[in-house]
């Protein structure tokens, strides 16, 4: 099987970018078929993740970030972001504890929860230099009708 | 994202539509808040909202612990299964009072 290869968007790191890359986003999505509810499930998890580096890679400073995305085996749809601002895995934050009362409920730590249980599989790696946090998701109905 | 008041100053409705992400989120909740400031019953009509992020979630949150601390009933109704299915992910099914 031939190797796809990404499809990518670079911004600056700003949250204002967030509108340009759920464009990007949705009109990828839009043309691979995949239902309504895969396709909100995708941009929530890719808010989260966009969001937290704008918010916090580069520490105020400004920086960019590379949005990826690739369509594999009719369905598997991998979402790549990669940021050159501080080391940080998201992955390594404590689950919030989703028992607790709404007087004891914190909402740090949430978006990335939802990124864990939505997705597939998220990986995070530390390479030259740059955080990439790669998601993946197995679509239900993707890739039949472009390539 | 839009957000309409009816009813009156005790029962109030809420209708949104929109997505609740990080741009909208806190002009919802700025709406929320208002719409509970005084009321006894609030009912949110969540049918035109297919998408509530983490910073919705933040909204929420807050609006129920303004509720649950001024004792106003506050319910949300027809939600979209997208969005129930956050709500159960995140533990706010049993946090917030889905009909």
């Amino acid at each position: 099987v031939e190797r796809k290869k990404w499809v990518e968007l670079g911004v600056p790191a700003k949250i204002e970018s967030w509108a340009r890359v759920r464009d990007f986003l949705e009109s990828y999505l839009e043309k691979r078929d995949c239902t309504p509810r895969e396709q909100t499930q995708v941009l929530i998890a890719a808010e989260e993740i966009f969001i937290n580096i704008a918010s916090y890679a580069y520490e105020g400073e400004g920086g960019s970030a590379v949005v990826r995305l690739k369509l594999e085996q009719g369905n598997v749809l991998s979402l790549q972001f990669e940021d050159g601002g501080k080391p940080y895995n998201p992955l390594e934050n404590e689950d919030p504890d989703i028992a607790l009362s709404a007087e004891e409920r914190e909402v740090g730590g949430l978006g990335i929860y939802l990124v864990k249980k939505s997705m597939d599989n998220v990986t995070y790696q530390y390479v030259d230099g740059k955080n990439c946090l790669t998601l993946v998701k197995r679509l239900k109905y993707a890739g039949t009708s472009v390539h | 994202m839009q957000v309409v008041l009816t009813g009156n100053q005790e029962n109030k409705e809420l209708q949104v539509e929109g997505r609740i992400d990080t741009g909208t989120a806190p002009e919802f909740q700025e709406k929320l808040m208002g719409g509970l400031a005084g009321a006894k019953k609030v009912r949110i009509n969540m049918e035109k909202v297919e998408y509530v992020s983490s910073a919705g979630l933040r909204a929420f949150l807050n609006g129920q612990k303004y509720a649950n601390k001024n004792g106003i009933e506050m319910i949300l109704f027809n939600v979209a299964d997208s969005v129930t299915e956050v709500f159960e992910i995140t533990g706010f099914i049993d946090i917030l009072n889905v009909e």
